[in-house]
């Protein structure tokens, strides 16, 4: 059994350096330069709230909203925790980018061929037991790389140790069912450009509930349409029926007379 | 038949010609140049006014399956003069949302690609696969009005045999896609503005559509019929008037009644750009044209039918366009407007859609059945059904 991994992100650590974004961009080999937002070009990128610093990026729902949504399934989920995009299949609905939680999916806006970006976690260097290139980058141990349990139970740890400095919440632990990306903050969350009123609840039970009902709408409603039909195929035929035989029994007696 | 003769020049055919020339000029940009640079899309707003108009294009064309439900399974004939039409904007109306669809991907090379990758969990894996296939229903039941103008015998036995089944899988298609637009929305209670998300989107959705489709014919054949020609006779109209006053009815019982179980009916009270739009909505929409229908006046009479029904329209559209824009805007940091190019493109399909509807229902048999008596009317590919069934002796 493959363990979930997860990151730690603990907002009171981190000073505004970069370097996770720096490391990013030279592992997937993006285009240098700092960036203030996430863009195509940007996996991750640093949001400043009155001298916090809080780091944007894919959260790797454990039940990602992108993965329901995709029509042609071009997201997979990794047992390892990475939420993987595959451009060959995109047909680039953009429903990811509509229905993200997070709003974290970037599109190629100016390409004719676009493509949807956002972080890998990087799978490549995950399933070979490395960490990913923004936790080694980190200077402060802001970003903490590790199994999601063991995380889990270091941020419990680190706010019980601390209670008056942390917000006792672990942003991610449960949200929108859980998320491989973990923050732990001394700022209450949505001050930080967190939404705090997600459902625990994952996403893509909600559209379940409607497309679920497809195959019983399917059945119930071709037999009971048939079934219409029939009844008033019938009271037609009846009705024509006895109308010809009226007139052909007045045409009978009109023949005896 | 009349000598071909060049097509007179007229306002509407300018105006047309027009549109269609800079649309298509705008559509060969958007290609060249890229969503980036040709629309006023972005990470924030990722769908915007193409969106709205599928919602618009596949809502409008609603009246294919409910008058074909009413005329040929629930057998309520005295709707049949309006079947050709009906079927004719569903067709019409579905191949402009595929051709919207193909400028709005970003991938357009790509669009086949739902037939093979599946992903059954999505509402638009689901939307795609019932687009398809209703689109191909509506071809063969077009197909059927095709051959009889040109007098084809084989085919129309053919496509006959197989009619009610295919009616069947096309009323359900598109009660599952029409309900699934609004299901496209339940996945971001979120984002979507609390006076538009509901867990009744599905619901809600269908219901409007079944007051627009009906409303969209009568509003053609409104339009069509104005050279002292009546396509549709004025107790048809009147009808079809009493039930879209019905279902508007239904409908505003169940988006206030949803909106009060949910707590939400103090999102009205509150002046804001979202509330004014729900206003305009739901009060030029659904209030006013449900009032006026109820008066057996104004269903008579022409002038009557084409405000309500053009009021109805309208409202439809500003419902949807506010479920796919004006619900998904905050201030000031994710706003949307489209560009003109979009603009472009969108009039200059609307305007092949008007033309293509002109052009079709003046060289086929469109608005004929009614002029013949029952046994004279030409076989449509219902009718064929019905007559064999009629051999049988009901015993």
């Amino acid at each position: 059994m493959i363990k979930k991994k997860a990151m730690l992100i603990d907002i009171t650590l981190c000073v505004g350096c970069n370097a996770c974004q720096d490391g990013c961009k030279s592992e997937n080999k993006l285009a240098a330069g700092e960036e203030k937002r996430l863009s195509p070009s940007a996996y991750t990128a640093l949001n400043e709230y009155n001298g916090v610093f809080v780091r944007r990026m894919c959260q790797h729902c454990d039940v990602p909203t992108c993965v329901s949504v995709c029509p042609v399934g071009a997201f997979t989920k990794l047992s390892e925790g990475p939420v993987l995009y595959d451009a060959d299949k995109c047909i680039g609905c953009r429903y990811c980018m509509q229905a993200c939680p997070f709003q974290v999916p970037r599109y190629e806006w100016s390409s004719t061929k676009p493509r949807v970006q956002k972080c890998k976690f990087c799978a490549p260097r995950i399933t070979n037991g490395l960490q990913p290139a923004c936790a080694e980058a980190c200077p402060t141990g802001a970003t903490k790389f590790g199994d999601r349990d063991e995380l889990l139970r270091e941020a419990y740890a680190r706010i019980n140790a601390e209670p008056d400095k942390y917000v006792h919440k672990i942003y991610g632990s449960d949200d929108v069912g859980g998320t491989s990306i973990l923050y732990i903050s001394s700022v209450p969350f949505e001050q930080l450009g967190f939404d705090t009123k997600l459902d625990k609840a994952p996403m893509p039970l909600l559209t379940w509930n409607a497309l679920s009902k497809v195959p019983n709408v399917v059945t119930v409603g071709s037999v009971m349409l048939a079934g219409i039909w029939w009844i008033t195929n019938r009271r037609t035929e009846v009705q024509r029926y006895e109308a010809s035989q009226k007139q052909s029994t007045t045409t009978q007696t009109q023949d005896k007379q | 038949m009349k000598s071909f003769s060049l097509p007179r020049i007229t306002v509407w055919r300018v105006i047309a010609v027009v549109l269609i020339a800079a649309g298509t000029v705008a559509a060969l940009a958007r290609f060249t140049l890229g969503l980036g640079a040709t629309t006023n899309l972005s990470d924030e707003f990722p769908w915007g006014l193409w969106i709205g108009f599928d919602f618009l294009g596949i809502g409008l064309a609603a009246a294919g399956f409910t008058i074909v439900a009413a005329v040929h399974l629930f057998h309520a004939d005295r709707y049949e003069p309006i079947v050709r039409p009906a079927i004719l904007t569903a067709f019409i109306g579905y191949l402009l949302v595929v051709l919207v669809l193909i400028i709005d991907l970003g991938r357009p090379e790509h669009f086949w690609h739902p037939l093979v990758m599946w992903n059954p969990h999505s509402v638009m894996f689901e939307i795609t696969w019932c687009v398809i296939l209703y689109t191909t229903v509506l071809s063969l039941e077009f197909a059927s009005i095709v051959v009889e103008r040109f007098k084809l015998h084989a085919p129309i036995r053919w496509i006959h045999n197989m009619s009610l089944p295919f009616m069947i899988a096309g009323v359900l298609l598109s009660t599952l896609h029409q309900s699934s637009f609004g299901s496209l929305y339940l996945i971001v209670p979120n984002r979507l503005h609390a006076l538009w998300y509901s867990p009744l989107l599905p619901i809600l959705f269908f219901i409007s559509c079944i007051a627009s489709g009906v409303s969209m014919v009568i509003f053609e054949t409104l339009i069509l019929s104005r050279n002292g020609r009546t396509l549709l006779a004025p107790e048809l109209r009147a009808n079809l008037a009493k039930i879209i006053a019905v279902t508007l009815g239904i409908y505003l019982v169940v988006r206030f009644q949803d909106m009060s179980s949910r707590g939400v009916l103090h999102e009205m009270m509150i002046v804001t750009y979202q509330s004014i739009a729900f206003y305009v909505e739901i009060v030029i929409g659904f209030v006013i044209p449900l009032a006026l229908l109820m008066s057996r006046r104004v269903r008579y009479s022409r002038r009557g039918l084409f405000i309500s029904t053009a009021l109805v329209l309208i409202g439809f559209a500003a419902n949807r366009m506010n479920t796919a824009v004006t619900g998904m805007e905050i201030w000031p940091s994710r706003t949307y407007f489209p560009s003109v190019l979009e603009i472009l493109i969108t009039l200059g399909i609307a305007a092949i859609g008007f033309s293509a509807f002109t052009l079709v229902a003046r060289y086929l048999p469109i608005f004929e059945t009614e002029q013949h008596d029952e046994g004279a009317s030409a076989p449509s590919i219902y009718d064929v059904v019905t007559d064999t069934q009629m051999v049988s002796r009901p015993d």
